[in-house]
């Protein structure tokens, strides 16, 4: 479906009076369906915030969001989120935390009863396909950091949701955990599909995982940038150092930079 | 003349006696025993008469030849610290649910509470005697004043401090103030909650004691006040060891609870859903 997000010249300021920072103005992007977008920008120029407005936590001060055809107007029930800090329930285990979402999120919450089993070895595979087979009873502590984000993106993603939003989902992680990660990400969404807005400060990280790359300005936040990213798929670790990428992250690179002194 | 000095054999290091888990046990004992035979000790060497500072034997003697009547007073004094209790659970987590998932309830009455908290509850006692009479009933309710509001504080705040990461993943997945409370915020608070119990059953345990003094006609607290009114120190003494074994006895009871339904805070594995 050809714009399943449509953001049009929002502005977001927080606090009710005029006086309050303004986050977003007229901040514009589309997103198709089944498309993997990443949106990079300068720290604190609102990325997070795009998020929220985007998945209606917070509604925009002006302009409108339109997702799915719909206009939003209340938190979207078709997202999963994902966070920098994995945020896991320490007193379920990881498959439970996986399966948090089923016992919330209808029409599965209502079948949760009878259909267990089934949610369970669903929450099973999805846990396998990420690499985490064997540690589905093990408590959040006793997982590395890289295992609780992958759970994390787990328990983002059990409830099919149609919309995934990622919020630096691997910036506490170390280089090496962080591009298994990437791969594990990428094999998600190639066998899965959704349409994934991922917010970054990694330009390596936008360009091995995009199909698109928006840029944004620095606070008040808006799209000063578009590129679109040719790199075959499945993408390897290696592609990110070959000059196509190296001279796309310079390119994204001197935006940014540009961004910053114009604020 | 240089001389090689060869290295030794290292030596067997034998463990630290302190560190025997066994003796670890054991201290506490040490200690309470310790500070009965020094007080038997000086009571003895400095001659002080019973009146002032009875000596542990007067009082163990005294306490065995009264222990009937001690333990119908221990017994009374512990039933209505435990209804006291019970109902101290109840509203404080009740109250604490509500003011922790609720702004408005907290700024409401968070600075209602921490007021009436600060009355001393000896003072509350003669009024609730005239509402209720003398007896059981002034006890339960000062032992419950006492105990609520620790556990009201430690519920709100195990609740009010849920990630905001967490609160909108829950709340994109259309989860209701309710659900969100029952799948995160209560579990969240049961560290609290259970950490709170230990101090919530002293302090109700000191409210029924402070209520029995003040007016009542039965439990520790008056057996005390009895004993000393007739002067008779070694006797008002063994109530108070009592007092002080049935306190510790109940803190440890709440301590066994916390480590059992909470394991996964300490992360010594299993406990709760």
């Amino acid at each position: 479906m050809k714009n399943f997000v449509d953001m049009h010249e929002v502005s977001l300021r927080y606090g009710e009076d005029g006086d309050g920072t303004l986050a977003l103005q007229n901040a514009t992007m589309k997103v198709d369906s089944g498309e993997f977008v990443a949106v990079v920008g300068p720290s604190g120029c609102g990325k997070s915030t795009l998020m929220k407005v985007i998945t209606g936590l917070w509604p925009p001060t002006a302009g409108g969001v339109i997702v799915n055809g719909k206009e939003v107007d209340k938190p979207l029930s078709i997202t999963g989120m994902a966070f920098q800090n994995p945020t896991l329930l320490p007193w379920r285990t990881a498959l439970d935390n996986v399966m948090l979402p089923l016992e919330i999120a209808e029409p599965h919450a209502s079948q949760m009863r009878r259909q267990r089993k089934m949610y369970e070895a669903k929450a099973r595979d999805l846990l396998a396909l990420v690499g985490l087979k064997g540690f589905e009873d093990k408590f959040p502590w006793e997982l590395s950091g890289g295992m609780q984000q992958r759970t994390s993106i787990c328990r983002a993603l059990i409830h099919d949701p149609s919309l995934l939003m990622l919020d630096e989902p691997f910036g506490a992680l170390d280089m090496f955990t962080r591009e298994e990660l990437w791969l594990a990400m990428q094999e998600l969404w190639m066998a899965r599909r959704p349409t994934v807005v991922l917010v970054t400060h990694d330009l390596r990280e936008a360009v091995f995982l995009a199909d698109r790359i928006l840029v944004m300005s620095n606070r008040p936040g808006r799209i000063i940038a578009e590129r679109t990213v040719e790199l075959p798929r499945p993408r390897k670790l290696s592609m990110t150092y070959e000059p196509y990428s190296v001279g796309m992250v310079q390119e994204l690179r001197d935006h940014i930079s540009a961004a910053r002194v114009a604020a | 003349m240089s001389e090689i000095t060869l290295p030794t054999a290292p030596k067997v290091r034998r463990r630290k006696f302190t560190r025997n888990k066994a003796f670890r046990r054991v201290l506490p004992w040490l200690v309470v025993a310790g500070i009965f035979l020094v007080w038997q000790v000086l009571v003895v060497a400095l001659r002080i008469e019973p009146f002032v500072l009875p000596s542990p034997t007067s009082i163990f003697a005294a306490g065995w030849q009264w222990h009937t009547i001690i333990l119908q007073n221990a017994w009374q004094t512990l039933f209505t610290t435990t209804i006291g209790f019970f109902f101290a659970i109840i509203i404080g987590v009740l109250a604490g649910v509500a003011i922790g998932s609720s702004s408005l309830i907290y700024d409401g009455f968070y600075p209602a509470l921490v007021g009436f908290n600060t009355i001393p509850k000896v003072a509350v006692v003669p009024i609730l005697i005239i509402w209720f009479g003398v007896g059981s009933v002034p006890a339960i309710i000062t032992a419950f004043l006492l105990a609520f509001f620790p556990i009201l504080v430690n519920v709100a705040t195990g609740i009010a401090t849920v990630e905001p990461e967490l609160q909108d993943v829950l709340r994109a997945l259309g989860a209701s103030k309710w659900q969100t409370i029952r799948k995160v915020g209560l579990p969240r608070a049961m560290p609290y909650f259970f950490a709170s119990l230990k101090v919530a059953i002293t302090v109700a345990f000191v409210g029924s004691i402070i209520a029995e003094t003040v007016g009542s006609n039965a439990g520790i607290g008056n057996f005390m006040l009895v004993a000393s009114s007739r002067f008779e120190v070694p006797l008002a003494f063994a109530g108070l060891l009592v007092t002080g074994a049935m306190g510790i006895a109940m803190y440890a009871i709440a301590g066994a609870i916390e480590a059992r339904m909470t394991g996964w805070a300490t992360r010594t594995g299993g406990g709760g859903t």
